[in-house]
């Protein structure tokens, strides 16, 4: 676990290193919040902090670019994300029950992580798969022609995968 | 002024200097265009919308605090439609924001209710969904409040450009827009200095400082415990504008006569310990020159400056003076050389200190100030806190018959009084320094070069042959720039002299609000407030801190000598780093998020 961590900050400290060449350091940080995102699933106050001594940055701006984009992670994410598409033609297929099934079975809201840590609860507009109405992605794997109950199902496969 | 261009205003020519907005130019005209967002010490944020006005051709209102004016320009600001407009803006920024005024710690002195009264709000109009978050009360110095922000951002602007802190942000987006410090941190956990700054900007009561009033009211009718209080020079130089005073008026013996009725047994002068302070100062630096210990020295008087020395500078901890503020000297003098005299127990004392000052509130509770287990100053309260209570209490401070200052803590030379303002403690320190190295009088004893309202300040003192290169600098943002300085070139200055505030202790985060016709941080106001200090010292027969015969008799009969044993004990302390790590970063960073 260490060496990932060590080879993980040894990138973003590489990637800093490369911005604080150029001519305006500071136009960087949301390309770096990315890189952070990318390696550690989330941006941790600790990474943000490390983000602003590196780069210099004050930490109340870099924490006001986080929130601004809904795009960044402030919690570490499950280990699958599911994302409930509540587009037009998955809402009138029942989106919602599908979804309201979900957080009763996960006991979380939006954008919430359960307690084990599994899974990520998020939304989704129009995946572009109509056809399949409602839909719900789970990672990168499109599950189609759902009910309350298929969606259950398809959650304790997940459960019983681990 | 050849190249003045023409605009109209309202129907009417004027010619304009180019190069200005609509705002400025209609104000040297005249015109007083409402506005929320807009300082003029501060970058223009363009965010409230409430100076709009209409344009001739353009297609909408136009913010006149952001647009420039151009030649032939036609610009109305007072149309029916515009007012109309405005009005709606407020309503909508009154819709999102408690109906509690009359509760409201800034009732009758809110820029939002002016507002809302100078465009005719009789009733609400809108009723939506409101904003409600918790109080952030961790501070001992001040408190968060975003119920009441109305997000103009002049408190991230004044934190950021001005204090160059950067302490705080626009977090979120939208509907959930909310300032605060980084990762939502407690205020108490933040980078936050106490200085108070925004405070003074702030247009409602969405920061305010932790107010201690009622405790007080209750522990002044205590009859168990003997009230000493204390006073801060700048507060004397302020306290009347919380009155309907013109700033620069100096009410020192009134305050006095009205503390003394609020039921203080003892008040005492902060300007005595300022002497004291001195005292010990010049001698540390006399030390120093003499190869004893890291130059520059720098003053520790400002306790928003010491917090920010241990976030952001702790390479140049050494460099600071071991002094305590004269607010915490003369709390170790209470509770020790004070107590003896009067034969009392020290711990049935309560020390109360009045100050221009929110991060002192601060200062207070830090453990290392504490003498023989006790606090030194056991409460802290504000220029606006005390004249609060004045008026409570039903004293009239205009008409109340002066008294004097108490012995044996009371009596002060006009170095002592002029550390309210910037550059006054290294003016002081000059004139007791030279005596004490050359053994002759300084007899040009006003420092016209660390006057005033410049930035950074440097100035040249010849003792002996020695030239002692001096520099001073008031806000934390030039404490920044002058620090930067020292940084790179560490031989370059002798002695600094760093204030946290705008102006120095006039411009404390504690002063009284900006009145109907005044602005926060005014810069008029600050050289008044400056003023009425310069001219308590010019009427002083003692202007030099080693002439005050009380600091003689301390020193004869308690401490010794300065930087004696006792005074090292009771007058010094240290500091150490401290996180979170401050940033400065070394461009300006827009702070919107």
């Amino acid at each position: 676990m260490e060496t990932t961590k060590d080879i993980r900050a040894a990138e973003l400290g590489e990637f800093m290193a490369r911005c604080r060449t150029s001519p305006r350091p500071e136009s960087h940080l949301i390309a770096i919040l990315h890189k952070a995102q990318s390696l550690y699933g989330y941006l941790s106050n600790a990474v943000m902090d490390e983000v602003s001594e590196a780069m210099n940055i004050p930490a109340a701006h870099i924490w006001g670019v986080a929130t601004f984009y809904h795009y960044f992670n402030l919690k570490p994410k499950g280990k699958h994300t599911i994302a409930v598409c509540l587009g037009t033609a998955c809402y009138v297929k029942g989106a919602e029950e599908v979804l309201e099934a979900i957080k009763e079975e996960l006991k979380i809201g939006m954008g919430e992580t359960t307690q084990d840590g599994l899974f990520t609860l998020q939304e989704a507009r129009c995946l572009g798969a109509c056809g399949l109405a409602p839909v719900v992605m789970i990672d990168e794997k499109i599950y189609g022609g759902l009910t309350p109950k298929k969606a259950v199902d398809i959650l304790k496969a997940y459960r019983k995968q681990r | 002024m050849g190249n003045m261009i023409k605009i109209h205003i309202n129907g009417k020519p004027y010619r304009v200097e180019p190069g200005q907005t609509i705002m400025q130019a209609a104000d040297k005209l005249g015109f007083h265009i409402p506005r929320l967002c807009y300082h003029p010490k501060l970058s223009i944020e363009g965010a409230c919308r409430v100076c709009i006005v209409e344009v001739e051709g353009m297609r909408n209102y136009v913010a006149s605090c952001a647009y420039p004016v151009s030649d032939g320009m036609k610009v109305r600001t007072n149309t029916k439609e515009l007012r109309q407009a405005r009005r709606d803006i407020i309503e909508l920024i009154l819709d999102n924001h408690p109906l509690d005024c009359h509760t409201c710690d800034r009732d009758s002195n809110c820029e939002l209710q002016r507002l809302a009264s100078s465009m005719g709000i009789k009733k609400r109009h809108f009723e939506g969904e409101r904003k409600q978050y918790d109080m952030d009360i961790s501070s001992p110095s001040v408190i968060r409040d975003p119920n009441k922000c109305i997000l103009c951002g002049r408190c991230v602007r004044i934190c950021s450009e001005v204090q160059k802190v950067y302490n705080l942000g626009h977090a979120y987006r939208g509907f959930k827009t909310v300032v605060m410090p980084a990762y939502n941190m407690p205020m108490a956990e933040s980078v936050c200095t106490a200085c108070g700054q925004c405070i003074n900007v702030c247009p409602t009561a969405a920061f305010v400082e932790k107010n201690v009033t009622q405790e007080l009211f209750t522990k002044l009718n205590d009859p168990s415990v003997i009230k000493v209080a204390q006073v801060a020079p700048s507060v004397r130089a302020a306290i009347g504008e919380a009155f309907g005073l013109a700033p620069g008026a100096a009410l020192e013996q009134e305050m006095t006569a009205a503390l003394k009725r609020l039921g203080f047994d003892y008040v005492f002068d902060t300007q005595f310990s300022a002497d004291l302070t001195i005292m010990e100062e010049a001698s540390e630096f006399l030390e120093r020159i003499q190869g004893k210990g890291r130059l520059p020295m720098i003053t520790s008087c400002s306790s928003a400056w010491m917090k920010c020395l241990e976030q952001f500078y702790p390479d140049l901890i050494e460099n600071v003076s071991t002094c305590k503020s004269p607010m915490s000297m003369m709390g170790a003098m209470v509770k020790t050389y004070f107590a003896d005299r009067i034969k009392k127990d020290p711990a049935k004392i309560l020390s109360v200190a009045v100050m221009c000052c929110t991060a002192k509130k601060y200062e207070a509770q830090r453990p290392e100030l504490m003498v023989n287990g006790m606090n030194a100053t056991d409460m802290v309260v504000t220029t606006r806190e005390i004249a609060w209570m004045i008026k409570s209490a039903g004293i009239d401070l205009l008409h109340i018959k002066p008294e004097r200052f108490d012995e044996p803590l009371g009596l002060s030379s006009g170095a002592g009084t002029i550390f309210g303002a910037t550059g006054g403690v290294m003016e002081a320190a000059i004139r007791t320094a030279y005596e004490l190295y050359t053994g002759e009088t300084l007899l040009d004893i006003e420092v016209e070069d660390l006057r005033g309202l410049k930035g950074i300040k440097e100035g040249k003192v010849v003792m002996d042959n020695k030239e002692i290169r001096v520099a001073v600098a008031h806000g934390l943002g030039n404490a920044c720039d002058l620090l930067d300085i020292v940084r790179k070139d560490p031989a370059r200055y002798h002695f600094i002299e760093i204030m946290g505030c705008p102006g120095g202790c006039v411009g404390g985060g504690g002063q009284p609000y900006a009145g109907i016709n005044s602005i926060p941080l005014d810069e008029d106001c600050l050289k008044k407030r400056a003023e009425a200090l310069y001219n308590l010292d010019r009427n002083k027969t003692i202007r030099r801190s080693h002439e005050n015969p009380d600091i003689q008799r301390i020193y004869k009969e308690f401490l010794g000598r300065p930087l004696s044993a006792t005074a090292h004990k009771l007058l010094h302390t240290h500091y150490k780093a401290k996180g979170p790590r401050g940033i400065t970063p070394q461009v300006a960073i827009g702070m919107k998020g």
